[in-house]
C-alpha cells in the first residue's frame, strides 16, 4: 500500500532523484559484496551444478551397493551445497549488518538442529518400543 | 535520529555523550535487511517442523505406495534445475539493478519468473499425477507429509512469482529508486532461501526416499 506514494515520489522529484542516484553508487562501490559480483554468482552457480548433479548420480546411477553409504554422501553433498549457497547467492559473513544475521543464523541452525534430530531421535524409540503391527492390522485403522 | 550528539546524564550523574555516527548503531531505514532475515529464520523453523514431521512419518505407508514407487527422479532434476538456474538469473538481476540498468535488471527479473513459473508447474503436474494414480494426500502419513512439505515450499515458490510480479510493475513505473531497490534486495533473500530450502527436499525426501 505505501509502496505507491513512494514509488511516485521518486518519480516526480527528478533532480533530488539523480542526486540520491550517485549516492548510491558510492554506496554500492565500497558495499559490493552485499551485492555480490558476476564472478561470484557464477562460482556459486557452478559449484551449486556439480553438487547437485552427483547426488542424483548416485542415487539413479546406484553407484554403490549399500543405501546408506549413498545416503551419507547425499546428506553430506546437502550440507555442502547449503554452505555454498549462503555464501555466492545469499551473501553470508559475519560481518554484515553488526554480525547479526550470522547470529540468527547460528540460533535459528540451533533450534533446527534440535528439532530435527530430537524428534526423529525420540521418535524412533518410540517406535522401536511399540507394539508390532502388521499392514493388515492398519487396513481396519479407523 | 538526530544527527547532532545527544547529551544525556550518565549512571554516575556525570553527563554522558553518546555519538551516533553511523559506526555502531545502524542508519535509519537500514534495519530492513537484517528484519527481513529474522522473517527468513523464522520460516526455516516452520520449514525444520515439516522435515521433522517427515523424518517421523515418512516411512509410515498405510500399505499403500513407497517414494521408490511413485518418485520420478528424471523430473526432480529437471525442477531442481529450474530453481537453480532461477537463482542465477536472479543475482544477474541484482547485478544489473547495482549497474542501474532497469531494462535489463527488468528483463532477467522475467527470465527469473519464468524459470520460478515452470518450477511450479512441474511441481503441480507431479502433485496431479500423483493424486491421480491415488496417492493422494489422504492415502497414508507418508503422502500427507510429503505434501505438506513440498506444498508448502511451492506455496513459497508461488507468493515469491506474485512478489516478483509486483516488483516488476513498481520498477517498471517507478525506476529503480532506493525503495525499489530494497524490495528488490528483501526478493533476492526469499528467492535464495527457497532455493537452499530445496536443496533439502530433493536431497532428504526425493533422493533418500527412493534409496529405501
Amino acid at each position: 500500500m505505501s509502496a505507491q506514494p513512494h514509488g511516485h515520489a521518486g518519480h516526480h522529484d527528478h533532480g533530488p532523484a539523480g542526486h540520491g542516484h550517485d549516492n548510491h553508487h558510492d554506496d554500492h562501490g565500497h558495499d559490493g559484496a552485499a551485492h555480490g559480483t558476476l564472478k561470484g554468482y557464477v562460482t556459486g552457480f557452478v559449484l551449486a551444478v556439480i553438487l547437485t548433479a552427483i547426488p542424483f548420480w548416485l542415487v539413479m546411477g546406484e553407484v554403490f551397493a549399500s543405501p546408506r553409504v549413498t545416503a551419507a554422501l547425499v546428506m553430506a553433498f546437502a550440507v555442502v551445497q547449503i554452505v555454498v549457497h549462503m555464501i555466492y547467492f545469499l551473501h553470508m559473513n559475519g560481518k554484515s549488518e553488526g554480525g547479526w544475521i550470522m547470529l540468527a543464523l547460528i540460533f535459528t541452525l540451533i533450534i533446527v538442529v534440535i528439532t530435527i534430530a530430537g524428534s526423529l531421535w525420540v521418535m524412533y524409540h518410540l517406535d522401536t518400543n511399540m507394539m508390532p503391527m502388521a499392514p493388515h492390522d492398519m487396513r481396519n485403522m479407523p | 535520529m538526530s544527527a547532532h550528539p545527544i547529551d544525556t546524564i550518565g549512571p554516575d550523574g556525570k553527563p554522558a555523550f553518546y555519538i551516533t555516527d553511523g559506526r555502531e548503531t545502524v542508519h535509519p531505514g537500514d534495519g530492513t535487511m537484517l528484519g527481513f532475515w529474522i522473517y527468513l529464520m523464522s520460516d526455516c523453523l516452520i520449514f525444520a517442523v515439516l522435515f521433522a514431521t517427515y523424518g517421523v512419518v515418512g516411512r509410515n505407508y498405510a500399505a499403500g505406495p513407497s517414494p521408490a514407487d511413485l518418485f520420478d527422479l528424471p523430473l526432480v532434476a529437471i525442477n531442481t534445475s529450474m530453481l537453480l538456474f532461477s537463482s542465477i538469473t536472479y543475482g544477474f538481476a541484482m547485478l544489473e539493478m547495482a549497474r542501474n540498468r532497469k531494462a535489463a535488471t527488468l528483463f532477467w527479473l522475467g527470465v527469473t519468473g519464468v524459470f520460478g513459473a515452470a518450477f511450479i508447474g512441474l511441481e503441480l503436474y507431479e502433485f496431479h499425477h500423483l493424486i491421480h494414480v491415488g496417492a493422494g494426500p489422504q492415502r497414508s502419513a507418508f503422502l500427507s507429509a510429503f505434501f505438506t512439505l513440498v506444498g508448502t515450499h511451492g506455496l513459497h515458490v508461488t507468493f515469491g512469482l506474485v512478489w516478483l510480479v509486483t516488483l516488476m510493475v513498481q520498477v517498471g513505473r517507478g525506476g529503480l529508486t532506493a525503495s525499489n531497490r530494497r524490495r528488490l534486495s528483501c526478493l533476492s533473500l526469499f528467492w535464495h532461501f527457497l532455493d537452499v530450502v530445496w536443496i533439502g527436499v530433493f536431497s532428504y525426501v526425493y533422493l533418500m526416499g527412493v534409496l529405501q
